[in-house]
Protein backbone atom coordinates (compact mmCIF):
# COMPACT_ATOMS: atom_id res chain seq x y z
CA UNK A 1 0.00 0.00 0.00
CA UNK A 2 1.20 3.49 -0.84
CA UNK A 3 0.06 6.37 1.33
CA UNK A 4 0.81 9.90 0.22
CA UNK A 5 -0.18 12.77 2.48
CA UNK A 6 -0.17 16.50 1.69
CA UNK A 7 2.63 16.30 -0.81
CA UNK A 8 3.96 19.65 -2.00
CA UNK A 9 6.49 20.35 -4.72
CA UNK A 10 7.43 23.60 -6.39
CA UNK A 11 9.89 24.15 -9.20
CA UNK A 12 10.80 27.79 -8.85
CA UNK A 13 7.55 29.71 -9.05
CA UNK A 14 5.61 26.81 -10.49
CA UNK A 15 3.66 24.73 -7.97
CA UNK A 16 3.46 21.24 -9.44
CA UNK A 17 2.05 19.27 -6.51
CA UNK A 18 -0.19 21.17 -4.15
CA UNK A 19 -1.08 19.24 -1.01
CA UNK A 20 -1.70 15.98 -2.84
CA UNK A 21 -3.27 13.13 -0.86
CA UNK A 22 -3.46 9.68 -2.38
CA UNK A 23 -3.82 6.14 -1.11
CA UNK A 24 -3.16 3.26 -3.43
CA UNK A 25 -4.11 -0.18 -2.18
CA UNK A 26 -1.99 -3.20 -2.95
CA UNK A 27 -2.80 -5.18 -6.06
CA UNK A 28 -4.28 -3.89 -9.31
CA UNK A 29 -3.53 -1.58 -12.19
CA UNK A 30 -3.78 2.14 -11.56
CA UNK A 31 -3.66 4.62 -14.43
CA UNK A 32 -2.36 8.03 -13.45
CA UNK A 33 -3.79 10.51 -15.91
CA UNK A 34 -3.76 14.24 -16.31
CA UNK A 35 -2.97 16.96 -18.86
CA UNK A 36 0.62 17.75 -19.77
CA UNK A 37 2.44 19.31 -16.86
CA UNK A 38 -0.13 18.19 -14.30
CA UNK A 39 2.53 16.56 -12.13
CA UNK A 40 2.22 12.88 -13.08
CA UNK A 41 5.92 12.35 -13.57
CA UNK A 42 6.74 14.49 -10.52
CA UNK A 43 4.43 12.31 -8.42
CA UNK A 44 6.05 9.11 -9.70
CA UNK A 45 9.53 10.49 -9.23
CA UNK A 46 8.67 11.54 -5.68
CA UNK A 47 7.67 7.97 -4.90
CA UNK A 48 10.99 6.83 -6.36
CA UNK A 49 12.96 9.43 -4.43
CA UNK A 50 14.26 11.11 -7.57
CA UNK A 51 12.35 14.30 -6.84
CA UNK A 52 12.56 15.55 -3.28
CA UNK A 53 9.21 16.97 -2.10
CA UNK A 54 9.11 20.27 -0.23
CA UNK A 55 6.49 19.01 2.19
CA UNK A 56 4.47 15.90 2.85
CA UNK A 57 4.98 12.24 3.51
CA UNK A 58 5.17 9.11 1.38
CA UNK A 59 4.82 5.72 2.99
CA UNK A 60 5.10 2.35 1.31
CA UNK A 61 3.80 -0.57 3.37
CA UNK A 62 3.71 1.73 6.37
CA UNK A 63 7.33 2.90 6.19
CA UNK A 64 8.37 6.40 5.22
CA UNK A 65 10.53 6.33 2.07
CA UNK A 66 11.70 9.95 1.94
CA UNK A 67 15.51 10.20 1.80
CA UNK A 68 15.86 6.42 1.88
CA UNK A 69 17.14 4.19 -0.89
CA UNK A 70 16.97 0.52 0.04
CA UNK A 71 13.20 0.39 -0.50
CA UNK A 72 13.80 0.85 -4.24
CA UNK A 73 14.78 -2.81 -4.42
CA UNK A 74 11.04 -3.50 -4.19
CA UNK A 75 10.15 -1.18 -7.09
CA UNK A 76 10.47 -1.76 -10.83
CA UNK A 77 10.51 1.50 -12.74
CA UNK A 78 10.23 2.14 -16.46
CA UNK A 79 11.51 5.64 -17.24
CA UNK A 80 9.85 7.77 -19.88
CA UNK A 81 12.77 8.26 -22.24
CA UNK A 82 15.04 5.30 -22.75
CA UNK A 83 18.46 6.71 -23.46
CA UNK A 84 21.29 4.39 -22.53
CA UNK A 85 25.07 4.75 -22.76
CA UNK A 86 25.80 4.46 -26.48
CA UNK A 87 28.98 2.46 -25.98
CA UNK A 88 27.43 -0.43 -24.08
CA UNK A 89 25.82 -3.46 -25.75
CA UNK A 90 22.34 -4.65 -24.79
CA UNK A 91 23.79 -7.65 -23.00
CA UNK A 92 26.24 -5.55 -21.02
CA UNK A 93 23.48 -3.18 -19.93
CA UNK A 94 21.25 -6.02 -18.77
CA UNK A 95 24.13 -7.58 -16.86
CA UNK A 96 24.98 -4.25 -15.33
CA UNK A 97 21.49 -3.66 -13.98
CA UNK A 98 21.40 -7.27 -12.76
CA UNK A 99 24.67 -6.63 -11.04
CA UNK A 100 23.33 -3.54 -9.29
CA UNK A 101 20.34 -5.24 -7.73
CA UNK A 102 20.63 -7.88 -5.06
CA UNK A 103 17.83 -9.88 -6.63
CA UNK A 104 17.30 -12.74 -9.03
CA UNK A 105 16.56 -11.66 -12.61
CA UNK A 106 14.46 -13.46 -15.19
CA UNK A 107 15.56 -11.73 -18.37
CA UNK A 108 15.69 -14.73 -20.75
CA UNK A 109 11.92 -15.14 -21.05
CA UNK A 110 11.49 -11.44 -21.71
CA UNK A 111 14.22 -11.31 -24.33
CA UNK A 112 12.41 -14.09 -26.14
CA UNK A 113 9.03 -12.42 -25.82
CA UNK A 114 10.27 -9.17 -27.27
CA UNK A 115 12.43 -10.86 -29.91
CA UNK A 116 15.55 -9.12 -28.70
CA UNK A 117 17.98 -12.00 -29.22
CA UNK A 118 19.43 -10.63 -32.51
CA UNK A 119 20.20 -7.30 -30.80
CA UNK A 120 21.96 -8.59 -27.69
CA UNK A 121 25.46 -7.82 -28.92
CA UNK A 122 24.55 -4.57 -30.67
CA UNK A 123 25.60 -1.25 -29.21
CA UNK A 124 22.73 0.62 -27.61
CA UNK A 125 23.57 3.72 -29.63
CA UNK A 126 22.70 1.89 -32.85
CA UNK A 127 19.23 0.72 -31.80
CA UNK A 128 15.97 2.25 -32.99
CA UNK A 129 13.65 4.02 -30.55
CA UNK A 130 11.23 1.09 -30.39
CA UNK A 131 13.98 -1.46 -29.77
CA UNK A 132 15.41 0.72 -27.01
CA UNK A 133 11.98 0.82 -25.42
CA UNK A 134 11.86 -3.01 -25.55
CA UNK A 135 15.23 -3.15 -23.79
CA UNK A 136 13.81 -0.69 -21.29
CA UNK A 137 10.85 -3.04 -20.72
CA UNK A 138 13.12 -6.05 -20.22
CA UNK A 139 15.11 -4.11 -17.62
CA UNK A 140 11.89 -3.20 -15.84
CA UNK A 141 10.13 -6.54 -15.79
CA UNK A 142 13.08 -8.87 -15.24
CA UNK A 143 12.84 -8.50 -11.45
CA UNK A 144 10.05 -9.62 -9.18
CA UNK A 145 8.88 -6.58 -7.21
CA UNK A 146 5.62 -5.74 -5.53
CA UNK A 147 5.39 -2.27 -7.02
CA UNK A 148 5.78 -1.62 -10.74
CA UNK A 149 5.80 1.94 -12.08
CA UNK A 150 5.53 2.51 -15.82
CA UNK A 151 5.97 6.00 -17.27
CA UNK A 152 4.55 6.03 -20.82
CA UNK A 153 5.26 2.35 -21.49
CA UNK A 154 3.75 2.27 -25.00
CA UNK A 155 6.08 4.83 -26.59
CA UNK A 156 7.47 3.58 -29.90
CA UNK A 157 6.22 0.01 -29.57
CA UNK A 158 4.92 -1.94 -32.58
CA UNK A 159 1.54 -3.75 -32.29
CA UNK A 160 3.10 -7.14 -31.52
CA UNK A 161 5.18 -5.78 -28.67
CA UNK A 162 2.21 -3.81 -27.42
CA UNK A 163 0.20 -7.03 -27.14
CA UNK A 164 3.12 -8.62 -25.30
CA UNK A 165 3.29 -5.66 -22.94
CA UNK A 166 -0.41 -5.89 -22.13
CA UNK A 167 -0.06 -9.61 -21.48
CA UNK A 168 2.89 -9.06 -19.17
CA UNK A 169 1.02 -6.34 -17.27
CA UNK A 170 -1.93 -8.68 -16.79
CA UNK A 171 0.31 -11.51 -15.63
CA UNK A 172 1.92 -9.22 -13.07
CA UNK A 173 -1.48 -8.13 -11.85
CA UNK A 174 -2.55 -11.76 -11.44
CA UNK A 175 0.49 -12.26 -9.23
CA UNK A 176 -0.96 -9.58 -6.95
CA UNK A 177 1.41 -6.75 -7.94
CA UNK A 178 0.55 -3.08 -7.76
CA UNK A 179 1.09 -1.39 -11.11
CA UNK A 180 1.09 2.37 -11.68
CA UNK A 181 0.94 3.54 -15.28
CA UNK A 182 1.00 7.00 -16.83
CA UNK A 183 -0.06 7.31 -20.43
CA UNK A 184 -1.94 9.53 -22.83
CA UNK A 185 -3.43 6.65 -24.81
CA UNK A 186 -6.98 6.28 -23.55
CA UNK A 187 -7.76 3.00 -25.30
CA UNK A 188 -4.82 1.49 -23.45
CA UNK A 189 -6.17 2.80 -20.15
CA UNK A 190 -9.66 1.54 -20.85
CA UNK A 191 -8.31 -1.89 -21.70
CA UNK A 192 -6.10 -2.50 -18.72
CA UNK A 193 -6.67 -0.07 -15.85
CA UNK A 194 -8.71 -1.10 -12.82
CA UNK A 195 -8.74 2.38 -11.46
CA UNK A 196 -8.07 5.85 -12.78
CA UNK A 197 -6.30 8.54 -10.76
CA UNK A 198 -6.76 11.90 -12.40
CA UNK A 199 -4.39 14.72 -11.54
CA UNK A 200 -5.18 18.36 -12.15
CA UNK A 201 -3.53 21.47 -10.74
CA UNK A 202 -1.34 19.39 -8.46
CA UNK A 203 -4.20 17.62 -6.71
CA UNK A 204 -6.17 14.42 -7.18
CA UNK A 205 -9.21 15.54 -9.10
CA UNK A 206 -10.81 12.15 -9.57
CA UNK A 207 -10.18 8.61 -8.38
CA UNK A 208 -12.33 5.67 -9.44
CA UNK A 209 -13.05 3.24 -12.23
CA UNK A 210 -13.45 4.28 -15.85
CA UNK A 211 -17.19 3.56 -15.66
CA UNK A 212 -17.53 5.90 -12.69
CA UNK A 213 -15.75 8.55 -14.66
CA UNK A 214 -17.99 8.15 -17.71
CA UNK A 215 -21.09 8.31 -15.52
CA UNK A 216 -19.91 11.35 -13.67
CA UNK A 217 -19.09 13.26 -16.84
CA UNK A 218 -22.02 11.89 -18.83
CA UNK A 219 -19.83 10.80 -21.70
CA UNK A 220 -19.81 7.51 -23.59
CA UNK A 221 -16.09 7.16 -24.16
CA UNK A 222 -13.11 7.74 -21.91
CA UNK A 223 -11.36 10.19 -24.21
CA UNK A 224 -14.24 12.66 -24.04
CA UNK A 225 -14.76 12.04 -20.35
CA UNK A 226 -11.13 13.00 -19.69
CA UNK A 227 -11.39 16.01 -21.99
CA UNK A 228 -14.40 17.12 -20.02
CA UNK A 229 -12.53 16.69 -16.74
CA UNK A 230 -9.65 18.78 -18.03
CA UNK A 231 -11.92 21.59 -19.16
CA UNK A 232 -13.38 21.51 -15.61
CA UNK A 233 -16.98 22.11 -16.72
CA UNK A 234 -18.51 19.62 -14.35
CA UNK B 1 30.29 2.37 -5.89
CA UNK B 2 33.00 0.22 -7.41
CA UNK B 3 30.41 -1.18 -9.83
CA UNK B 4 29.36 2.27 -11.02
CA UNK B 5 32.99 3.33 -11.22
CA UNK B 6 33.79 0.28 -13.30
CA UNK B 7 30.98 0.89 -15.75
CA UNK B 8 31.67 4.60 -16.18
CA UNK B 9 35.32 3.79 -16.63
CA UNK B 10 34.73 1.12 -19.29
CA UNK B 11 32.11 3.25 -20.98
CA UNK B 12 34.66 6.05 -21.33
CA UNK B 13 37.52 3.74 -22.17
CA UNK B 14 35.53 2.55 -25.14
CA UNK B 15 34.67 6.00 -26.38
CA UNK B 16 36.69 7.42 -29.24
CA UNK B 17 37.67 10.51 -27.28
CA UNK B 18 39.67 8.62 -24.69
CA UNK B 19 41.80 7.25 -27.51
CA UNK B 20 42.15 10.63 -29.19
CA UNK B 21 43.29 12.05 -25.87
CA UNK B 22 45.69 9.17 -25.27
CA UNK B 23 47.06 9.41 -28.83
CA UNK B 24 47.53 13.14 -28.43
CA UNK B 25 49.68 12.72 -25.33
CA UNK B 26 51.58 9.89 -26.97
CA UNK B 27 52.35 12.03 -30.02
CA UNK B 28 53.17 15.02 -27.82
CA UNK B 29 55.60 12.98 -25.76
CA UNK B 30 57.43 11.64 -28.80
CA UNK B 31 57.54 14.98 -30.61
CA UNK B 32 58.83 16.85 -27.56
CA UNK B 33 61.55 14.30 -26.91
CA UNK B 34 62.52 14.28 -30.57
CA UNK B 35 62.70 18.07 -30.78
CA UNK B 36 64.35 18.75 -27.43
CA UNK B 37 66.52 15.69 -27.43
CA UNK B 38 66.70 16.06 -23.69
CA UNK B 39 64.34 14.75 -21.04
CA UNK B 40 64.84 17.75 -18.74
CA UNK B 41 63.90 20.29 -21.37
CA UNK B 42 61.00 18.20 -22.57
CA UNK B 43 59.62 18.20 -19.03
CA UNK B 44 59.53 22.00 -18.97
CA UNK B 45 57.69 22.27 -22.28
CA UNK B 46 55.37 19.52 -21.19
CA UNK B 47 54.58 21.36 -17.99
CA UNK B 48 53.32 24.38 -19.92
CA UNK B 49 51.03 22.17 -21.95
CA UNK B 50 49.79 19.94 -19.14
CA UNK B 51 48.95 22.80 -16.85
CA UNK B 52 46.60 24.37 -19.35
CA UNK B 53 45.37 21.31 -21.19
CA UNK B 54 44.47 18.82 -18.42
CA UNK B 55 42.14 21.32 -16.73
CA UNK B 56 40.47 22.05 -20.07
CA UNK B 57 40.01 18.39 -20.98
CA UNK B 58 38.88 17.53 -17.44
CA UNK B 59 36.31 20.34 -17.53
CA UNK B 60 34.95 19.41 -20.95
CA UNK B 61 34.84 15.65 -20.24
CA UNK B 62 33.17 16.23 -16.88
CA UNK B 63 30.42 18.46 -18.23
CA UNK B 64 29.94 16.36 -21.36
CA UNK B 65 29.70 13.11 -19.44
CA UNK B 66 27.20 14.52 -16.98
CA UNK B 67 24.83 15.84 -19.64
CA UNK B 68 25.22 12.87 -21.98
CA UNK B 69 24.53 10.27 -19.33
CA UNK B 70 21.65 12.14 -17.75
CA UNK B 71 18.93 9.67 -18.75
CA UNK B 72 21.11 6.75 -17.81
CA UNK B 73 21.79 8.33 -14.44
CA UNK B 74 18.03 8.53 -13.98
CA UNK B 75 17.84 4.81 -14.61
CA UNK B 76 20.49 4.27 -11.95
CA UNK B 77 18.68 6.59 -9.54
CA UNK B 78 15.63 4.33 -9.69
CA UNK B 79 17.74 1.37 -8.55
CA UNK B 80 18.43 0.64 -4.90
CA UNK B 81 21.65 2.66 -4.82
CA UNK B 82 22.46 5.78 -2.85
CA UNK B 83 22.65 8.98 -4.88
CA UNK B 84 26.07 9.92 -3.62
CA UNK B 85 27.35 6.45 -4.58
CA UNK B 86 26.23 6.91 -8.18
CA UNK B 87 27.85 10.28 -8.64
CA UNK B 88 31.02 9.50 -6.73
CA UNK B 89 31.38 6.39 -8.89
CA UNK B 90 30.91 8.35 -12.09
CA UNK B 91 33.26 11.07 -10.93
CA UNK B 92 36.01 8.61 -10.12
CA UNK B 93 35.37 6.75 -13.38
CA UNK B 94 35.99 9.88 -15.47
CA UNK B 95 38.92 11.14 -13.42
CA UNK B 96 40.68 7.80 -13.42
CA UNK B 97 40.22 7.17 -17.14
CA UNK B 98 41.54 10.65 -17.96
CA UNK B 99 44.48 10.13 -15.64
CA UNK B 100 45.21 6.82 -17.27
CA UNK B 101 45.29 8.43 -20.73
CA UNK B 102 47.70 11.03 -19.37
CA UNK B 103 50.02 8.64 -17.59
CA UNK B 104 50.16 6.06 -20.37
CA UNK B 105 50.29 8.64 -23.17
CA UNK B 106 53.25 10.45 -21.66
CA UNK B 107 54.77 7.56 -19.79
CA UNK B 108 55.38 5.36 -22.82
CA UNK B 109 57.52 7.80 -24.85
CA UNK B 110 59.50 8.89 -21.80
CA UNK B 111 60.13 5.33 -20.71
CA UNK B 112 61.29 4.42 -24.20
CA UNK B 113 63.59 7.41 -24.18
CA UNK B 114 65.27 6.24 -21.03
CA UNK B 115 63.55 8.13 -18.26
CA UNK B 116 64.94 5.89 -15.57
CA UNK B 117 68.48 6.78 -16.52
CA UNK B 118 67.80 10.48 -16.51
CA UNK B 119 67.90 12.85 -13.58
CA UNK B 120 64.49 14.21 -14.49
CA UNK B 121 62.61 11.24 -13.11
CA UNK B 122 61.48 13.10 -10.01
CA UNK B 123 60.32 16.14 -11.98
CA UNK B 124 58.52 13.92 -14.45
CA UNK B 125 56.73 12.04 -11.68
CA UNK B 126 55.77 15.32 -10.06
CA UNK B 127 54.41 16.47 -13.40
CA UNK B 128 52.23 13.38 -13.67
CA UNK B 129 51.03 13.73 -10.08
CA UNK B 130 50.13 17.35 -10.68
CA UNK B 131 48.38 16.40 -13.94
CA UNK B 132 46.43 13.76 -12.09
CA UNK B 133 45.39 16.17 -9.34
CA UNK B 134 44.33 18.72 -11.96
CA UNK B 135 42.16 16.05 -13.58
CA UNK B 136 40.46 15.25 -10.29
CA UNK B 137 40.02 18.94 -9.46
CA UNK B 138 38.55 20.03 -12.75
CA UNK B 139 36.25 17.05 -13.26
CA UNK B 140 34.85 17.79 -9.79
CA UNK B 141 34.44 21.48 -10.61
CA UNK B 142 32.76 20.58 -13.90
CA UNK B 143 30.35 18.24 -12.10
CA UNK B 144 29.50 21.06 -9.71
CA UNK B 145 28.67 23.37 -12.56
CA UNK B 146 26.66 20.73 -14.43
CA UNK B 147 24.68 19.81 -11.30
CA UNK B 148 23.75 23.44 -10.76
CA UNK B 149 22.69 24.06 -14.36
CA UNK B 150 19.84 22.15 -15.98
CA UNK B 151 20.53 23.95 -19.23
CA UNK B 152 23.28 22.20 -21.17
CA UNK B 153 24.45 25.26 -23.09
CA UNK B 154 24.65 27.37 -19.94
CA UNK B 155 26.50 24.58 -18.13
CA UNK B 156 29.04 24.31 -20.94
CA UNK B 157 29.42 28.07 -21.03
CA UNK B 158 30.05 28.41 -17.32
CA UNK B 159 32.47 25.48 -17.33
CA UNK B 160 34.57 26.97 -20.14
CA UNK B 161 34.47 30.37 -18.43
CA UNK B 162 35.69 28.80 -15.22
CA UNK B 163 38.59 27.21 -17.05
CA UNK B 164 39.38 30.44 -18.86
CA UNK B 165 39.29 32.35 -15.60
CA UNK B 166 41.58 30.01 -13.72
CA UNK B 167 43.96 29.36 -16.62
CA UNK B 168 44.25 32.84 -18.12
CA UNK B 169 42.29 35.67 -16.55
CA UNK B 170 43.37 34.97 -12.96
CA UNK B 171 47.00 35.44 -13.95
CA UNK B 172 46.15 38.70 -15.65
CA UNK B 173 44.42 40.10 -12.60
CA UNK B 174 47.26 38.82 -10.45
CA UNK B 175 49.87 40.61 -12.57
CA UNK B 176 47.89 43.83 -12.76
CA UNK B 177 47.46 43.89 -9.00
CA UNK B 178 51.19 43.28 -8.53
CA UNK B 179 52.01 46.20 -10.82
CA UNK B 180 49.45 48.52 -9.27
CA UNK B 181 50.46 47.83 -5.71
CA UNK B 182 54.16 47.41 -6.28
CA UNK B 183 54.99 49.93 -3.55
CA UNK B 184 53.70 47.54 -0.97
CA UNK B 185 55.34 44.34 0.19
CA UNK B 186 53.40 41.84 -1.82
CA UNK B 187 55.19 38.54 -1.37
CA UNK B 188 52.76 37.24 1.25
CA UNK B 189 49.83 38.37 -0.89
CA UNK B 190 51.35 36.77 -3.99
CA UNK B 191 51.95 33.55 -2.14
CA UNK B 192 48.40 33.49 -0.85
CA UNK B 193 46.71 34.25 -4.18
CA UNK B 194 48.81 31.61 -5.89
CA UNK B 195 47.52 29.07 -3.42
CA UNK B 196 43.95 29.96 -4.37
CA UNK B 197 44.30 28.89 -7.99
CA UNK B 198 45.12 25.22 -8.62
CA UNK B 199 46.63 25.95 -12.04
CA UNK B 200 48.99 28.63 -10.69
CA UNK B 201 49.85 26.46 -7.76
CA UNK B 202 50.78 23.55 -10.01
CA UNK B 203 52.88 25.77 -12.24
CA UNK B 204 54.86 27.25 -9.36
CA UNK B 205 55.26 23.87 -7.76
CA UNK B 206 56.86 22.40 -10.85
CA UNK B 207 58.91 25.47 -11.78
CA UNK B 208 60.48 25.51 -8.36
CA UNK B 209 61.31 21.84 -8.50
CA UNK B 210 62.89 22.41 -11.90
CA UNK B 211 65.24 24.91 -10.28
CA UNK B 212 64.63 27.73 -12.70
CA UNK B 213 63.03 29.95 -10.11
CA UNK B 214 65.74 32.55 -10.68
CA UNK B 215 63.62 33.59 -13.64
CA UNK B 216 60.95 34.66 -11.23
CA UNK B 217 63.03 37.40 -9.58
CA UNK B 218 62.45 38.57 -6.03
CA UNK B 219 59.02 37.02 -5.69
CA UNK B 220 60.58 33.85 -7.02
CA UNK B 221 63.03 33.92 -4.17
CA UNK B 222 60.24 34.30 -1.67
CA UNK B 223 58.40 31.46 -3.34
CA UNK B 224 61.49 29.36 -3.39
CA UNK B 225 61.94 29.95 0.28
CA UNK B 226 58.40 28.79 0.86
CA UNK B 227 57.78 26.06 -1.71
CA UNK B 228 61.35 24.82 -1.81
CA UNK B 229 61.22 23.54 1.71
CA UNK B 230 59.53 20.30 2.61
CA UNK B 231 56.92 22.23 4.54
CA UNK B 232 56.08 24.42 1.53
CA UNK B 233 55.83 21.43 -0.75
CA UNK B 234 53.71 19.60 1.77
CA UNK B 235 51.40 22.60 2.26
CA UNK B 236 50.90 23.05 -1.48
CA UNK B 237 50.02 19.41 -1.89
CA UNK B 238 47.49 19.77 0.92
CA UNK B 239 45.96 22.80 -0.79
CA UNK B 240 45.76 20.81 -4.05
CA UNK B 241 44.02 18.00 -2.19
CA UNK B 242 41.63 20.53 -0.63
CA UNK B 243 40.85 21.62 -4.15
CA UNK B 244 39.70 18.06 -4.79
CA UNK B 245 37.93 17.53 -1.48
CA UNK B 246 35.93 20.74 -1.37
CA UNK B 247 34.25 20.39 -4.81
CA UNK B 248 33.55 16.69 -4.16
CA UNK B 249 32.00 17.61 -0.83
CA UNK B 250 29.84 20.22 -2.56
CA UNK B 251 28.71 17.66 -5.16
CA UNK B 252 27.51 15.43 -2.35
CA UNK B 253 25.80 18.29 -0.53
CA UNK B 254 24.11 19.49 -3.71
CA UNK B 255 22.85 15.97 -4.45
CA UNK B 256 20.83 15.85 -1.25
CA UNK B 257 18.53 18.57 -2.54
CA UNK B 258 18.60 17.93 -6.25
CA UNK B 259 15.57 16.82 -8.30
CA UNK B 260 16.04 14.56 -11.28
Amino acid sequence: MIEITSLNKRFGKLTVLDGLDLTIDSGGIFAILGPNGSGKTTLIKSILGMVIPDKGEIKIEGNSVLRKWKYRNEINYLPQIANFPANLSVNELINMVKNLRPKQAFEKVLIERFDLAPFLDKKLGNLSGGTKQKVNLVLTFMFESNLIILDEPTTGLDPISLIQLKEIIHEEKDKGKTILITTHIMSFVEEIADEIVFLLDGEIYFKGSSNDLKQRTGQVDLEHAIAKLISKDL
Amino acid sequence: MIKILKYSFFDLMRSRWSYVYFAFYLALGFVLLFLNNDVNKAVITLMNIIIVLTPLIGTIFGVMYYYNSKEFTELLLAQPIKRSTIFTGQYLGISISLTLSLILGLGIPFLLYGLFMSSAIFEFTLLLVVGMLLNFIFVALAFNIALSNENKIKGFGYAILMWLFLAVIYDGIFLISLVMFNEYPLDKFALFTTMLNPIDLSRILILLKLDISALLGYTGAVFKKFFGTDLGFFLSMIVMLLWVIFPVWRIRAKLKKKDF
